[in-house]
């Protein structure tokens, strides 16, 4: 043995034993001094997902809102709007399962909102309900006219789109949609049968459109005009198309 | 999120041209990454350079021997600080070396490294001069004589066979320094030659083309160095000596650009489906860094320098000036090549469809001013290591055998 | 001693041979019994039908919100893009401020030849390049199969971010390290949907565990015809799309 020794070079002792202090040093860092958790794959993962387990929830889920809106769920879960879920619209909710008073989701009614998704856009697929925002009833909010929880596109009746269809088309996007073909048009019935004899009636006197358009009506959110003094001699439809009314924005 | 940051995004997001994944709109590895691998070529050359001396008996090279290895040395203690400036937590960088995880290529980094300064290049330099640390720890004043009993560990034996014994280390040492070389820049290249996402990086060549303008930098900076400090120390510039490693440097070029013109004609030739966005790139982002800098400043003009002084006997004034000239265009044309691959490879989409633009920093801790620093403080400890660690020894006694 | 404790010694020796590591992770590969644990149990994963996307951005705003990710338009966990291919071959891309808001149109109609929306999402690997290159292990795979950013060992030194083909991870701006979409693990732990598929108004995002062998997820991948992005380089992501075109990249 002592052999051995005396027959290693001077120097590689020096070099073997400086290395040596050094990498004993390395080892025992590695191995006493550096936490456990940095060390054991194990672990430093358990922890890493327990502080990922714990983040905070901001979106409560469908189902929740159920239990205390059941009347507006079960009515959207009825409608074209089935596959979406409350928060879609309402925004996130958690809060509000937890403290029902303090917090309130919103409920968004600006017009701006519901084109977020029914802007018509060619990137988006085909039979996806979409409108121009800029033709399809300008101003007013959709809520007015579409239940949000049960939308449905508005329709004329069916007796006389089967041949009014452009006029139809025309109604639907506009402020008019809401009225009824016959509250104007005097319709008989012999009309549907013999429709070229029998014409359905075109208002002669402007009391029609004074009922909501005139200054003293009380139906609010119309534009309101003095009508019996307003346009000389005509009857209203013949300077105004009421089945598209022109927008006045002001 | 600070409001520097979201100007500093706005801006860039109008310089994208085409498409690219909104999380892409930050370059993450900037200026000191370039630095990184430059400073690590230069050590991997300079070795090699020196290993020349101790292996192959390349006898005209024995005046850059020391420096060369010196100059590694100055540099290697320089080339993790790049690295360690850019991290998001630089705090927590000893996990690299602690607790690697180990299937990842820059986990290797503590061990390459590690192996590299300690198992290379320290033993060699120790086994280099232990002889003149022995003698200085007897003639030097105090506290110097400490410093060098400390550094040379207390031996003393400077007997015949004690110093044939360092001869052996020292060639031992080298011959395992050289793959070792190899590995600490070819590791460097593998970094980015295996992220198979980025079609600029992922190339088996990569780490060859790393290591190859690793030697040619590595040789052009000694070659430099050798030049300014044997004139600045008033002596004869060894002619026979210059003019060999400035033909290793041309061979070394030789197969660098060699190399490099292949790395071209295979992606142009292959032209899979980057081929369109990098083509583009090259044409418009790196049309100076690459084509101007990079091939014709850095690559073609010193070739042409080096191979019109082989064929011309000039004098030797001549000769002096434009190897000078042409170490310099190597550098920058190196650097231009680790500018090229570092950012390059982050200026386009990885969905292939768009570009977008690196702004440089100033000041800040990834700035140009740092990275100034960083390439300026390499010379600073050469300084001080020819200072302590004379590769011509002291008091005019002729050490350099 | 059995197997298993020999081999993870042997590559805890390793760590301290240069390279070591590299046949370390060799030698672990190789032992099965490592990563037995992650074939059973569950595996969680997300099918998104391209045809069913309108574009409408909420999954990208309801990401931000759930998951606190940076506000600006810059970070982004998850992002919708729009392809338009024109008549004359052109693609066109998009995904401005990830996809919240209307896209603006800016091609002619009649120049359309196809267009769609193409959801975006870290796509949970199960070969993935991040957890691979990660120096200090921070990216890793849960036995889920979901992969997670230990932000309190991550370096930050984004090799992640330039491994990852699919530009899914970003480096946050306030914590210095590597995020990215952890398919809202802490909902989902806790038998919720992740919020992205919470509010898909079309469920165009379908979540479920691949190894239950009734749920829309498995359904959608007995249904359609399922691709997944960047095949060809052999991440085996786990988003799976229906209708994925060609120049999707």
């Amino acid at each position: 043995m002592k052999i051995f020794f005396t027959k290693v070079p001077d120097p590689i002792i020096r070099l073997v034993i400086v290395f040596g202090v050094f990498f004993g040093v390395i080892l025992f860092v590695r191995g006493f001094v550096i936490p456990k958790e940095l060390k054991e794959k194990g672990i430093h993962r358990t922890s890493a997902i327990e502080r990922e387990l714990a983040s905070e929830i901001h979106y409560a889920g469908s189902g929740i809102c159920a239990e205390c809106h059941d009347e507006e769920y079960d009515l959207k879960n009825e409608g074209y709007h089935q596959k979406l879920s409350c928060e879609v619209c309402h925004g996130p909710a958690m809060e509000h399962t937890e403290e029902p008073d303090d917090f309130t989701p919103p409920a968004p009614r600006q017009r701006k909102f519901c084109p977020e998704c029914h802007t018509y856009n060619p990137s988006r697929p085909t039979g996806f309900p979409q409108i121009n925002p800029v033709a399809h009833n300008p101003l007013r909010p959709c809520i007015d006219c579409h239940n949000p929880h049960d939308p449905k596109p508005l329709t004329v009746p069916r007796e006389c789109s089967a041949c009014h269809a452009q006029i139809a088309i025309t109604k639907a996007g506009s402020h008019h949609v809401m009225l009824e073909c016959t509250v104007c048009h005097d319709t008989p019935d012999e009309h549907k049968s013999t429709p070229r004899l029998i014409r359905a009636g075109k208002p002669v006197k402007r009391d029609l459109c004074a009922s909501c358009h005139d200054k003293d009506s009380g139906v609010k959110e119309v534009p309101k005009i003095d009508v019996y003094t307003h346009g000389e001699k005509y009857v209203c439809w013949q300077c105004h198309s009421p089945h598209m009314p022109e927008v006045n924005h002001e | 999120m600070s409001i520097e940051l979201v100007d500093k995004l706005t801006e860039l997001l109008k310089q994208v041209t085409g498409f690219i994944y909104p999380n892409e709109i930050q370059i993450h590895w900037t200026l000191l990454i370039v630095v990184y691998p430059y400073i690590t070529g230069l050590v991997a050359g300079a070795f090699i350079l020196a290993s020349l001396v101790k292996v192959f008996n390349v006898k005209e090279v024995q005046p850059t021997y020391r420096l060369a290895m010196l100059t590694a040395l100055a540099f290697l203690i320089v080339a993790p600080l790049p690295l360690l400036l850019h991290l998001g937590h630089p705090e927590r960088s000893y996990e690299i070396f602690l607790t690697p995880n180990l299937s990842s290529a820059m986990a290797m980094f503590g061990f390459v490294y590690a192996w590299y300064l300690m198992l290379v290049l320290l033993l060699e330099i120790w086994f280099e001069y232990r002889k003149d640390m022995v003698l200085w720890g007897k003639t030097e004043k105090f506290p110097m004589n400490w410093f060098y009993k400390i550094l040379s560990l207390f031996s003393t034996d400077i007997s015949e066979k004690a110093v044939a014994f360092d001869k052996k280390a020292v060639k031992a040492i080298t011959i395992v320094g050289i793959p070792s070389a190899f590995i600490l820049h070819g590791y460097v290249g593998f970094i980015f030659g295996s992220v198979k996402a980025n079609p600029w990086w992922s190339s088996v060549l990569i780490p060859i083309v790393f290591l190859f303008s690793a030697i040619v930098s590595g040789i052009a900076i000694v070659l430099l160095l050798y030049m300014i400090i044997t004139t600045s120390r008033g002596k004869q510039i060894d002619m026979k000596c210059l003019d060999r490693v400035a033909s290793f440097l041309l061979y070394a070029v030789i197969v660098d650009f060699s190399l490099e013109v292949l790395d071209f004609i295979h992606r142009l030739y292959e032209s899979e489906e980057s081929i369109t966005i990098i083509t583009t790139m090259v044409l418009n982002k790196l049309s100076i860094s690459l084509i101007v800098m990079q091939i014709l400043l850095g690559m073609l003009l010193p070739l042409g320098i080096l191979i019109i002084v082989k064929i011309f006997r000039f004098n030797q004034e001549l000769r002096k000036l434009l190897y000078f000239v042409s170490a310099i265009m190597i550098q920058i044309g190196i650097f231009s090549t680790r500018w090229n691959v570092v950012i390059g490879g982050q200026m386009f989409s990885k969905s292939f469809r768009g570009l977008l633009t690196y702004k440089m920093e100033i000041f800040g801790l990834e700035g140009l001013l740092m990275a100034v620093f960083l390439l300026i403080l390499p010379f600073l400890i050469l300084t001080v290591l020819l200072k302590v660690l004379p590769p011509w020894g002291k008091n005019n006694e002729t050490n350099t055998t | 001693m059995n197997r298993r404790n020999f081999v993870s010694l042997l590559s805890q020796l390793l760590v301290f041979l240069p390279f070591g590591g590299t046949f370390g992770a060799f030698l672990k590969s190789a032992d099965k019994s490592l990563t037995a644990e992650a074939v059973t149990g569950q595996r969680y994963a997300m099918g998104i039908q391209i045809s069913e996307c309108i574009g409408c951005g909420r999954c990208v705003v309801a990401c931000k919100t759930e998951n606190n990710v940076p506000r600006k338009p810059f970070f982004f966990r998850t992002w919708v893009e729009r392809y338009i291919i024109k008549k004359d071959d052109e693609v066109i891309v998009q995904s401005k401020d990830g996809g919240v808001g209307a896209f603006t149109e800016t091609v002619k109609e009649k120049d359309i030849l196809r267009s769609f929306f193409v959801p975006k999402l870290c796509n949970h690997c199960d070969n993935p390049p991040c957890a691979q290159v990660c120096p200090v292990g921070a990216t890793f795979q849960t036995v889920e199969g979901i992969v997670l950013v230990d932000e309190n060992r991550c370096i930050g030194c984004s090799y992640c971010i330039q491994a990852c083909p699919y530009g899914a991870r970003y480096m946050h701006p306030e914590k210095h390290t590597a995020d990215k979409c952890t398919l809202c693990y802490h909902r989902i732990k806790k038998g919720m949907l992740p919020a992205c598929v919470e509010v898909c108004p079309m469920q165009a995002r379908v979540f479920g565990d691949l190894n239950s062998g009734a749920s829309p997820l498995a359904r959608l991948k007995r249904m359609k015809n399922i691709s997944v992005l960047k095949p060809g380089l052999n991440t085996k992501p786990k988003v799976f799309y229906t209708d994925l075109d060609g120049e999707v990249r």
